[in-house]
């Protein structure tokens, strides 16, 4: 879907992203992580030509970007960042029409796909089709920047830390309607963030960069489990390295169907992650587990959690 | 019931109404205020003005006003948007000093200059009332595109909009309480400037006080600042109204 290659960016003589070969899949989920001042959001931005990048080739959709106008190109990638960017005078309806009215869609096709983005972020459509973005709280806000980026049904979402400025509540909450949203839609995704927990949870390739460079590429668990070199494994955590890797799998992986035990159930698409805060905090060592319907599914035991990973 | 009421409270308690009724007594009723001024200013013969008409000097004085205004506005915008667009930037000192110094310059000065030029007519007028009202508008242009949200602009970059549409979308409504506030100033000093037109021989409220100046009639000086000064007051309270509707419409959006 996208290709860098030997791509790089010089800011005033200084080079901000060197020599970049990246491959992006089409439905993929990657994530650029990396310390600011990394690159990962000039890399960001050079997809969508914000930014102009002055040396190697960036292709979309196997053409150079160069070859699109600016402006087309644009329209056909959704856009979000983390300080939004609503429109204040516009409500909420126009703004996630922004790109719809800039492709002259008719207008019964526009209000039908607010209504329907509306739905899917959650925002009431009566409720807050007409209101002002001051007149809604942050997370409100960027669920009308996330509705604006898919507005027009884009080939390629950019994100650019689209949650780093909310509270860790409204942001897990988030980071989890963006991951049904691309499971929905098996929409190409690039997310960058600072934000480990994040890259983990939401990634199917994590990109690195460290002073302008790809320092690894690979899934979450190639990231933790290989990593490349002394920063790799220091910048994903060295002593809560086993607490991450647990942020990988789903209770469902572990349950032992078909047993049953006593006690609250814990939902099987929990993270083992959030499965062991469960254990610790009701001193127990069996869990059982339910499904999305409600049925029970088995019981997870504590001494599963540190089971070897499947296919390692 | 109550509705009626409260609509009639409404226009009573209004003090724009009580201004335009006091401007409307004044311009139409000057001649039958001679009692009044005869008993302030016993010496005159002639203690009011009757050469011209108030209304036909307000109306002349209203479009000498709207005409300049409307030159300074069109060319303060457009210098103002100039300056701040990506190619301009490098104008934007060069252009701010220039309407400085046409503030600076004092109308009277600028119409010596260019009476011997031009001749007598409203044209000399018009010139020095548009230099002296630009810099606010300039100002205000630069100080309300400046203030969009930069966060707003990279949007409007990043989903796609030309450059024109970003300014016309984005920037200039966003902007717009602020270029208004720079128009208000502008009109208002202009509706005072426009006096001094009388001395070259245009038609306008400053006529009465020229020849009242000249002719040591203090009566008339008086009843040509007063309509002046009213008029000043009722177009700025219709400034207020202007934009603090702009600002239920849309910019009470600004966070």
């Amino acid at each position: 879907m996208i290709t860098f290659s030997g791509v790089s960016k010089h800011f005033a003589g200084k080079a901000v992203v060197q020599d970049i070969d990246l491959h992006i899949a089409r439905g993929e989920f990657t994530v650029l992580i990396g310390t600011s001042g990394s690159g990962k959001s000039t890399t960001l931005k050079m997809i969508n030509r914000l930014i102009e990048h002055d040396r190697g080739q960036i292709t979309f959709a196997d053409e150079p970007i160069e070859k699109f106008r600016a402006q087309d190109l644009r329209r056909r990638m959704g856009y979000a960042i983390q300080s939004i960017g609503l429109f204040p005078h516009w409500t909420v309806e126009e703004n996630i029409a922004t790109v719809p009215q800039l492709l002259k869609w008719p207008k019964a096709r526009i209000r039908d796909r607010v209504t329907e983005l509306m739905t899917l972020l959650h925002l009431d459509p009566q409720q807050f089709r007409q209101r002002y973005p001051h007149q809604l709280s942050g997370g409100q806000q960027q669920r009308v920047g996330v509705a604006r980026a898919l507005a027009s049904d884009p080939e390629v979402l950019l994100m650019d830390e689209p949650f780093g400025a909310l509270d860790p509540v409204t942001r897990a909450t988030l980071q989890h309607e963006i991951a049904r949203i691309h499971q929905m839609s098996g929409r190409t995704i690039v997310l960058v963030t600072h934000d480990i927990d994040e890259a983990l949870a939401l990634a199917d390739r994590i990109v690195l960069l460290g002073e302008g460079k790809i320092v690894q590429q690979g899934t979450p668990l190639d990231m933790l489990t290989r990593p490349a070199t002394p920063f790799v494994r220091d910048f994903f955590g060295r002593s809560d390295m086993g607490i991450k890797l647990l942020s990988l799998a789903q209770v469902g992986d572990r349950t032992r169907r078909g047993e049953e035990a006593a006690g609250e159930p814990i939902a099987a698409s929990m993270t083992l992650r959030e499965a062991l805060s469960v254990f610790v905090a009701r001193h127990t060592e069996r869990l059982p587990v339910i499904d999305e319907s409600g049925q029970s599914l088995g019981v997870l035991h504590f001494s599963d959690l540190i089971a070897e990973q499947e296919g390692e | 019931m109550k509705a009626g009421t409260s609509r009639v409270r409404r226009v009573v308690c209004d003090p724009l109404g009580w201004v335009i009724v006091a401007f409307l007594a004044l311009v139409f009723g000057m001649s039958s205020l001679g009692w009044l001024f005869h008993a302030l200013f016993p010496a005159l013969d002639r203690p009011v003005y009757l050469q011209d008409s108030f209304a036909s000097l307000v109306i002349a004085h209203l479009l000498l006003v709207g005409i300049s205004s409307l030159i300074a506005v069109v060319i303060g915008m457009l210098a103002g948007i100039g300056v701040t667009r990506r190619a301009g930037r490098e104008f934007r000192a060069l252009v701010e000093t220039l309407v400085a110094m046409g503030q600076t310059f004092p109308p009277v000065a600028v119409l010596a200059v260019a009476v011997p030029v031009m001749g007598f007519s409203e044209k000399p007028a018009i010139i020095a009332l548009v230099l002296y009202g630009l810099l606010p508008i300039l100002q205000g242009t630069i100080a309300g595109i400046e203030s969009v949200p930069s966060s707003a602009r990279e949007i409007a970059e990043g989903v796609g909009m030309s450059r024109w549409q970003i300014l016309s979308r984005v920037e200039l409504p966003l902007a717009s309480p602020v270029i208004l506030a720079g128009v208000r100033t502008s009109v208002i000093i202009n509706i005072g400037t426009a006096a001094i037109a009388a001395t070259v021989g245009t038609q306008s409220l400053g006529s009465p006080i020229i020849i009242g100046l000249s002719g040591f009639n203090t009566a008339y000086v008086l009843q040509g600042a007063l309509v002046i000064a009213l008029l000043a007051i009722i177009v700025d309270m219709a400034f207020e109204r202007w934009s603090r509707r702009l600002q239920y419409g849309q910019s009470r959006a600004q966070r």
